[in-house]
Order: C-alpha cells, then sequence, then structure tokens
C-alpha cells in the first residue's frame, strides 16, 4: 500500500535533495554521520509539511571516500536525479573534486566542514568555519594568560591541502604576532600515520627549551587515535604541553580512553556539551532518530543543521528552488545557531559563528573554557597570506569571489 | 602566575608552620562559596582562600579538585567532595551528606588552575608519611618553583630517610633556588650542579634558560652543564631510535610473518593478508566487550583470550578462502591476486555492515599502558609486550616449521609438490592448512595491532604494503629473511625520520628498496637450490 502510494506520486511532487557523503572507505567514519543527520532534518521538515506545498526527498550517493568518484556521483545528482540543492563532502580534495561539475551544471553545494580557505565559488555554501573562525582564534587563546602564554609552537598536521594551507596562515600569522622562526616546528606526516614513538618525543624535546611550548594540530581523521595514545604513553600533560586540535571532535574521541588526554584542546564552533535548549532539542532527536542514546552529535553536523534551515528559508524567500534565485536569495539569510546565536549568510558564502576552545574531559565530551564575544564573520580569503590579503568574496554587489579591494577589479 | 604560586605557598607554609585552628572553620566557608560562582577567576580565588584558611578540611578538598572529584550545587549552597569510594561528602565539615541535590554539579578546571592545584597538592602533601607521595610532591614542586616552599623543603630534605625520595627532593630545591631572584651566587652554581646530575629534559629546559639569561656568574656554568646534559641526551636519543626502529620492526614482522608463510613460503599473493590482520583486531574488540558486559575481572586477560580465538577465527576463514577460491587458482599469479583483491574487499564491507564505519574501541590491559625509565631511555610497556609477543611468535612458527610433522609435509609440498605426493603427502590439505597458518598468524598480529593502531574496518590496508615490502626485501621462503627484514626496515625508517619527516623518509624507503631488489630481485636472503626453479 505504501509502496504503491509512493511509486503513484509523480516526480514533479516532490523536491530532491542530494546527500554527497562516503559510506564507505576510510572517509566513512565521519561521513556516515552526515549522511545521517541530513536524513533526519529532511524526515523533519517533511513532517512540518514539506516546503513550498511539496515534500522533500533524499537522494543519497556512496561516493566511496573516491575523489574523481565524487565528481561522478555529483554530476548523477544534478542531471539525472535532478537535485535541487546538495549537501556533501568532507575533505578539501573531494570539494575541489566536484567544483567544476557545480559551475558547470549550475546547482548549490553546501560544505559542512572546517576548511582551509582561500576559495569563495558563487555554488558553493561554506557551513564550516574559515581559519579565522578556528585556527586564529585558537592561537590567540593559546597565547592569552588563561591558554598558558604560549610562547613556542609545534604545529603538527597530515600531509595534504587543509593542514598545509591553515600552517601556511598560522605560521605567517605567528610571525606577525613577533614569533621567531627558530620557535616554530612544522611537521607533516601522512594519512593514518600509526607510529608517532619519534614525532611525539621529539615534540617533547622541542617542548623542553625553557619556553612554554603548546602544539597545534591539524591531524586529520584515524591518526589522531594512536597520536593521542602516544601522547598519553610517554606522560605528555596537558599541564606540560597542550594540544590544540582542529580535527577532533566527540566522534574521533569515541575511539579512546580520554583519561590521559584531560585539558588537551579543541576548537570548534559547536560541542555536544554546549548547554542551551536547541541543543538539548536537537541531540534528543538526534538519539531518537539514530535509537542509539549513545551518538554523539558534533561540529560539522551543526553545520548541515544551519545550511539546511537556511536553504528552507531562501527557497521559501525565492518561491523556487531555481537554484539561481535561490544563490541571490541566501545572502542575507539568518538562522538560529545550536549554541544560543544566530548565524548570518554572507555576502562570501561563509557564516557568522563563534568560537569556542574545548578542554577534553574525562568522559570524552569537551568542557568550554572560552569563546569568542561575539560571532565572528568567516573570512574566505586569508588577511595574513600575500596573496590573499586584499580580497574579498562579495556574492551580492560585485557578483565576484575574489574581489580585489586594492586594485578593484574582480580577480586576482 | 608565579605571583598565584607565592600568595598560596606563603600562607601554606605558615599554615604548616604555626597550624592554627581558630576561626577556621568561618573562613572556610566563605572560602568554599567561591566555587559556587562556577567561573575559572572565582575557582581560583577559592582555591588559594581554601588553602589560606588553614583548615583540616583543607588538603582533602584540594586533592578531591585534583582527581576531579569535587562538587557543588548551586540552591542547595553545598559544595561537596566524593571520597575515592564514591561516598559524598561536605566539604566544610567533612561530614556525609543526607540528600543529594538534584543540580549537583563538578567543579570544573583549566589547564592554568590544573596548574595551580597540582602545585598545591605537591606543597601540601611534601611532609607525608608516605615516601611516594613525597616523591611526587618534589615533582610537582619542581614544576611549580615557587620560592615559598623553600622552609618547607628545607625541613622535609633535612627529615627524609629514603635515597630515592631524598634526591627528588633536592632537585625540587633545586629548581626552586634557580628560579628564585635573590638567591646567592654560590647557591645557584650548586642548584646547577644538582640539576646537571638530573640529566634530563626537564633539567636542560631550567639550565637552558638560565644559559640564555642576563650575563651573570652562573651563566657559564648553566652553559656547561647544558652542552654536558646535551651530549648525554644525544646519546640516548641515538639509543632511543634504536629502540623505536626495532618497535616499528616488531610491528612490521608481526604483520609481514603470516604473509611470509601464504606469499613466501606457497607463493600465494594474497591481498586479503591485512583484512586478516584486521579481523584480528575486531576478534580483540568482540572478546573485550564480552569482557565489559560479563566478566569485567577478566578484562587485564582479555588478550590472552583474544590470542588463541582470534588464531583460530582467521585461521578458518583462510582455510575457507583457500578451499573456496585460491586452489583453483594456484599457478595464475594474476588471477590469484585478483580475486583475493575482491576477498579483502567483501571482507571490509563485511565488517563495515556488522560493526560499522567508526572506529571501535580497544582498551589497554593495566600492563601495557604507561611506560619506564631505564637510564635515558623511555620505554613504553605496550611497545615492549609486542616486541616480545612478536620474537615469540617468529619462535614458536620456526619450531613449528622445524620439529613436527606438519611442518616437514609443508616444507616438503613447498620444495616438491609432485615427490611429496609421490610419498603420500595429501598436498591440498597441506595447502589448506598452510593458507589457515598464514592466516591465522595474521589473526594474532591483528591482536597485539588493535593495541597500537585503530580498529576500522581500514586497517588492514596500511599494512598490507609494509607487509609484502618486508617479506620481498627480506628474501621470498625465508623466515629469517623477514625476521631480518622488519628489523632492518623498522630501524632505517626511524633514523631518516628526525632528519626527513615521516613523509620523505617513507619515500625514501621505498626508494631504497626499489634499487635494492634491482640489484639483488632475490632479497637479502636468496633461496638457493631446486625449490627456487620449482
Amino acid at each position: 500500500m505504501a509502496l504503491s502510494a509512493f511509486g503513484a506520486r509523480a516526480a514533479d511532487d516532490t523536491i530532491k535533495v542530494g546527500i554527497l557523503h562516503s559510506l564507505s572507505g576510510t572517509m566513512a567514519i565521519s561521513e556516515t554521520t552526515l549522511k545521517d543527520v541530513m536524513l533526519m532534518l529532511i524526515e523533519e521538515q517533511n513532517k512540518k509539511g514539506g516546503l513550498l506545498g511539496k515534500k522533500l526527498e533524499a537522494v543519497v550517493v556512496d561516493p566511496a571516500s573516491n575523489w574523481p568518484l565524487f565528481a561522478e556521483k555529483a554530476r548523477e545528482l544534478i542531471a539525472k536525479d535532478k537535485v535541487a540543492a546538495t549537501f556533501g563532502c568532507w575533505t578539501s580534495v573531494s570539494r575541489k573534486s566536484v567544483l567544476p561539475v557545480f559551475k558547470e551544471l549550475n546547482n548549490i553545494l553546501f560544505y559542512p566542514v572546517q576548511y582551509e580557505g582561500e576559495e569563495c565559488e558563487r555554488n558553493v555554501f561554506y557551513t564550516g568555519a574559515a581559519p579565522n573562525q578556528q585556527a586564529i582564534p585558537a592561537v590567540d587563546y593559546l597565547m592569552s594568560a588563561d591558554g598558558g602564554s604560549v610562547k613556542r609552537w609545534v604545529l603538527a598536521g597530515t600531509d595534504y591541502v587543509y593542514p598545509r594551507t591553515t600552517n601556511k596562515i598560522l605560521e605567517a600569522y605567528l610571525k606577525a604576532k613577533g614569533v621567531a622562526q627558530e620557535d616554530i616546528m612544522i611537521n607533516y606526516t601522512p594519512f593514518g600515520h600509526s607510529d608517532w614513538q619519534t614525532i611525539v618525543a621529539d615534540i617533547k624535546k622541542f617542548g623542553s627549551a625553557g619556553k612554554k611550548t603548546a602544539v597545534v594540530s591539524t591531524i586529520n581523521g584515524d591518526a589522531n587515535v594512536p597520536f593521542y595514545k602516544e601522547l598519553g604513553n610517554q606522560g605528555i600533560k596537558a599541564t606540560d604541553i597542550p594540544v590544540c586540535a582542529f580535527s577532533v571532535g566527540e566522534e574521533e574521541l569515541a575511539g579512546l580512553d580520554t583519561k590521559p588526554l584531560v585539558g588537551h584542546l579543541a576548537a570548534w564552533n559547536y560541542f555536544e556539551s554546549i548547554d542551551t535548549p536547541e541543543n538539548k532539542a536537537f541531540i534528543e532527536k538526534w538519539h531518537a532518530f539514530t535509537k542509539n542514546p549513545k551518538r554523539t552529535t558534533n561540529d560539522p553536523m551543526e553545520a548541515h543543521y544551519i545550511g539546511f534551515n537556511m536553504w528552507v528559508k531562501a527557497v521559501e524567500k525565492a518561491k523556487t528552488t531555481d537554484p539561481d534565485k535561490v544563490i541571490d536569495a541566501m545572502v542575507g539569510i539568518k538562522q538560529a545557531n545550536l549554541t544560543g546565536g544566530v548565524a548570518e549568510m554572507l555576502p562570501d558564502h561563509h557564516l557568522t559563528k563563534p568560537v569556542y576552545i574545548g578542554e577534553i574531559k574525562s568522559d570524552g565530551q569537551f568542557d568550554v573554557v572560552w569563546k569568542t564575544e561575539k560571532l565572528v564573520p568567516g573570512d574566505a580569503w586569508s588577511k595574513y597570506l600575500p596573496g590573499s590579503k586584499d580580497l574579498v568574496g562579495d556574492w551580492k554587489d560585485k557578483k565576484c569571489g575574489n574581489w580585489n579591494t586594492v586594485t578593484n577589479k574582480c580577480g586576482a | 602566575m608565579r605571583s598565584v604560586f607565592a600568595r598560596v605557598f606563603l600562607t601554606l607554609s605558615l599554615v604548616l608552620m604555626l597550624a592554627p585552628a581558630r576561626a577556621a572553620d568561618v573562613d572556610l566557608k566563605s572560602a568554599l562559596s567561591g566555587f559556587l560562582a562556577d567561573s575559572f577567576p572565582s575557582t581560583q580565588k577559592a582555591i588559594e582562600a581554601v588553602v589560606q584558611s588553614g583548615s583540616s578540611q583543607a588538603p582533602a578538598i584540594i586533592e578531591a579538585l585534583q582527581d576531579e572529584r569535587l562538587y557543588f550545587a548551586r540552591d542547595a549552597q553545598l559544595v561537596a567532595y566524593k571520597t575515592k569510594g564514591g561516598e559524598l561528602r561536605e566539604a566544610a565539615t567533612g561530614g556525609p551528606v543526607a540528600t543529594t541535590p538534584q543540580d549537583l554539579k563538578q567543579v570544573r578546571l583549566n589547564n592554568r588552575l590544573r596548574g595551580i592545584v597540582n602545585a598545591a597538592v605537591g606543597a601540601l602533601t611534601l611532609m607525608s608519611s608516605n615516601p611516594e607521595r613525597r616523591r611526587e610532591a618534589a615533582n610537582a614542586v619542581f614544576k611549580s618553583r615557587d620560592a615559598s616552599t623553600l622552609p618547607t623543603l628545607d625541613s622535609a630534605i633535612a627529615k627524609e630517610t629514603d635515597p630515592a625520595t631524598r634526591t627528588a627532593l633536592e632537585q625540587a630545591r633545586a629548581s626552586v633556588i634557580l628560579a628564585k631572584s635573590d638567591s646567592s651566587d654560590a647557591q645557584k652554581i650548586d642548584a646547577i650542579g644538582v640539576l646537571r646530575a638530573r640529566g634530563d629534559q626537564d633539567a636542560l629546559a631550567m639550565l637552558s634558560a638560565v644559559a640564555a639569561g642576563p650575563e651573570t656568574l652562573e651563566k657559564s656554568a648553566a652553559q656547561a652543564a647544558a652542552a654536558a646534559i646535551e651530549t648525554r641526551l644525544a646519546l640516548w636519543r641515538n639509543l632511543q631510535n634504536v629502540w623505536y626502529g626495532l618497535s616499528l620492526g616488531s610491528v612490521l614482522l608481526l604483520a609481514a610473518i603470516g604473509l611470509a608463510i601464504t606469499f613466501g613460503v606457497m607463493g600465494i599473493i594474497n591481498m586479503a593478508h591485512g583484512e586478516m590482520v584486521m579481523l584480528g583486531a575486531y576478534t580483540t574488540f568482540v572478546v573485550q566487550e564480552y569482557c565489559r558486559t560479563s566478566a569485567p575481572g577478566l578484562f587485564n586477560y582479555s588478550l590472552f583470550i583474544a590470542i588463541p580465538l582470534a588464531f583460530l577465527v582467521t585461521g578458518a576463514v583462510g582455510v575457507v578462502i583457500e578451499r573456496s577460491i585460491i586452489r583453483f587458482l594456484y599457478g595464475r599469479p594474476l588471477e590469484t591476486l585478483l580475486a583475493t583483491f575482491g576477498v579483502s574487499l567483501l571482507l571490509q564491507q563485511a565488517v563495515r555492515t556488522i560493526f560499522g564505519a567508526n572506529n571501535r574501541e580497544v582498551g589497554a590491559p593495566s600492563f601495557m599502558s604507561g611506560a619506564f625509565h631505564l637510564g635515558g631511555l623511555e620505554i613504553t610497556y605496550g611497545r615492549m609486550w609486542i616486541i616480545v609477543f612478536a620474537l615469540v611468535v617468529f619462535a614458536a612458527l620456526q619450531l613449528l616449521l622445524r620439529f613436527t610433522s606438519f611442518g616437514l609435509r609443508m616444507r616438503a609440498v613447498t620444495q616438491n609438490r609432485r615427490m611429496a605426493s609421490s610419498m603420500g603427502i595429501d598436498t591440498n590439505r597441506i595447502d589448506a592448512l598452510a593458507f589457515g597458518l598464514g592466516s591465522g598468524i595474521a589473526g594474532m598480529a591483528g591482536v597485539a595491532l588493535s593495541q597500537i593502531d585503530n580498529v576500522s574496518p581500514n586497517l588492514g590496508q596500511s599494512y598490507i604494503i609494509d607487509s609484502f615490502m618486508v617479506v620481498v626485501f627480506g628474501g621470498v621462503g625465508n623466515l629469517w629473511g623477514t625476521f631480518l627484514g622488519a628489523a632492518l626496515l623498522g630501524v632505517a625508517n626511524k633514523f631518516l625520520e628526525p632528519f626527513a619527516g615521516a613523509v620523505l623518509g617513507k619515500i625514501a624507503l621505498l626508494v631504497f628498496i626499489i634499487l635494492f631488489i634491482q640489484k639483488r630481485p632475490r632479497g637479502l636472503f636468496a633461496l638457493k637450490g631446486r625449490a627456487v626453479e620449482a
């Protein structure tokens, strides 16, 4: 009965939403959760009566952590399934791989993960943090008295575009703050690195020069687990050398004994432990939807929550799902985030976000020890890199992703 | 920061010397109210005030704070701590709490406050009756370097009878004196001598700070001491690198040793080898999960239960794969490669479907956590036991192949299949068992790897390349080659890493192996004789 009713409905009766997250391969660990949260949001919207009088229909594809396959699957979603918008990607490589497809077929991508910036495309809405909404405030905190007045820095990352660009920005920023070259150590490791003995010993040695030292970690994915295990084994405590991570959330800590890690830090725009009515309701819905009271929530999930609700509002405002009209309607849309603030879509397609610094607790959650006073607007182009400091993205008035404020021309 | 310590300790030492009990209760009550505000600055004030109050409750409160056992309830205006047994006690009186308030919350700390608390506990326990506590206290003071602890330290050193604790106290004293601005030059030079004798990274950090400081009498002494420690540490660092290398080598050996049988001895290119390792790791997870829910007492022995189980599970899977797929493909390496690659994908997705894509937590039993010092070496227990395990597995396999009739038959079949068959050996059965043996060993390796790597469906993929590398480098068909190959590659990798970085180091190693194989296509230990041509 239900099936025939479903089949009988003509394709025009639904609005299709593409979900482009890896359900297999290395990235499945992070991305499966995002697929689930999208399904939950769509189900919830349908319970509220859908959108423009139509039901929403999720189209889930599996790009299998394979970067070229991301582009193929994106093409399939837009050309074959005729989705109105797509929510997807995690790694920057996968985003770069689908960009040409979204531009060519003129569709919308919502990208929910913190990333390295230096990009501003008309067809993409960046609902995760730009470097000035995560990395820079984290470094500021570590430099402050409460963060330990850090004087010496280890920038450790996985060897790919996000950590390398972020570390480039951080290095420029630290030097602008008067940190000497010999007080910065940069280290890269391959994806999935598991033998951290030498590197942790090196960090220990670097940290014994008589100045307060901290590690800023852009280590990604599973490599974090053996890294933190080794820190614990070699007895590096957060009170000696704190590690501040940009890619370690509740999900990553779930596979780990966190007792030796108490006090190490993470910088995000959302933590599951933040106590607001919105967040409480969201977590309850999530537990009910997944039928698992132990499932954690994390920052990219909140980004999808904000992005999806903004898209719904933009479609309602434009009264159509036509991508051109929705893209124009998106800028300026406001949506309450889960931590008590209101996110606004800026002309450079980034959001305003609060920045939180959390310390790892023994139960695997984070305790917020610091937050920015106001919401921080996301900068697509870093102010600290010589190549991009004059650029701004403005899709509202200038209709240009890389407007040069010095030459007053579009294009670098 | 320092001034905070100073205030805390000044009052603290006063308290310890005069030990007044008067008016303490009133002070303590108002001091404790600072914890109710749930903000770091007021928590800090509360810590200072509690110490200042001089109440007999102060040590219990500060220690509870250190162990995250201090709670507050704003509505009931209650600050309470849990004893180690989990019993809730009122902080002001030490008496039991009748009814647990609804809004009981833990007092939060950040790293800065944690430092203050550690230092306070250190100073409070310098005179403890337990030598271990005194040693911990000395280490805390060594780090906090606060001048106001000096009188307490002096009396503690005068009373101390345990030589190790005495050394720790003296080192703490030296560190304090060096940080104190008004110590005399002679005192500072003595302190530099003590730190030089300690000779570790922490001492080096303190000495290099002095050595980089303003031109003083002790500057040159500090420079000389720092240089001496540096030379000593450099030597130990090389030894440490050898140890790290051996540890990496043992992991490589474990991952490769099963492959040395299936690929090295039987000649099957088994791309699903990594998945056998992965299945072994998941077996460990299942065993631990069972222990957690049904028999918590067995948790520390879970690995010992998992080892034979993993061997049986993966061995059985291996036999099934051999009987159902590989035996039809003997002598066709390309097809074997493709088929086993397919099997590896199948197994990965199967595990993903059953256990989910997320990493599974495999805990470390207590004997595998932590580290100990051996001279200047820091040896982590986990890594040490893995080296031991690798050696045991290797020795057991050698004995099996050499001294059992199954080993004899297996060697016979691999050396000359037709001859062995004519002598009445069931070669099919031996093939299946040998493949099962290789897979089973891979499963046992998985138990060990679950301790140092992520237990995820992708676990095996990261080891398959390394395993082939080791077997080919060591010489196909030779177990001793695998053994030496693993050790050499591990040590070489760890010596390259500090100079070249992890990424370039690995590339350099691969390039070296490619060149090496060009020169010696059969690896380190080439098999000679008829078996080679078979």
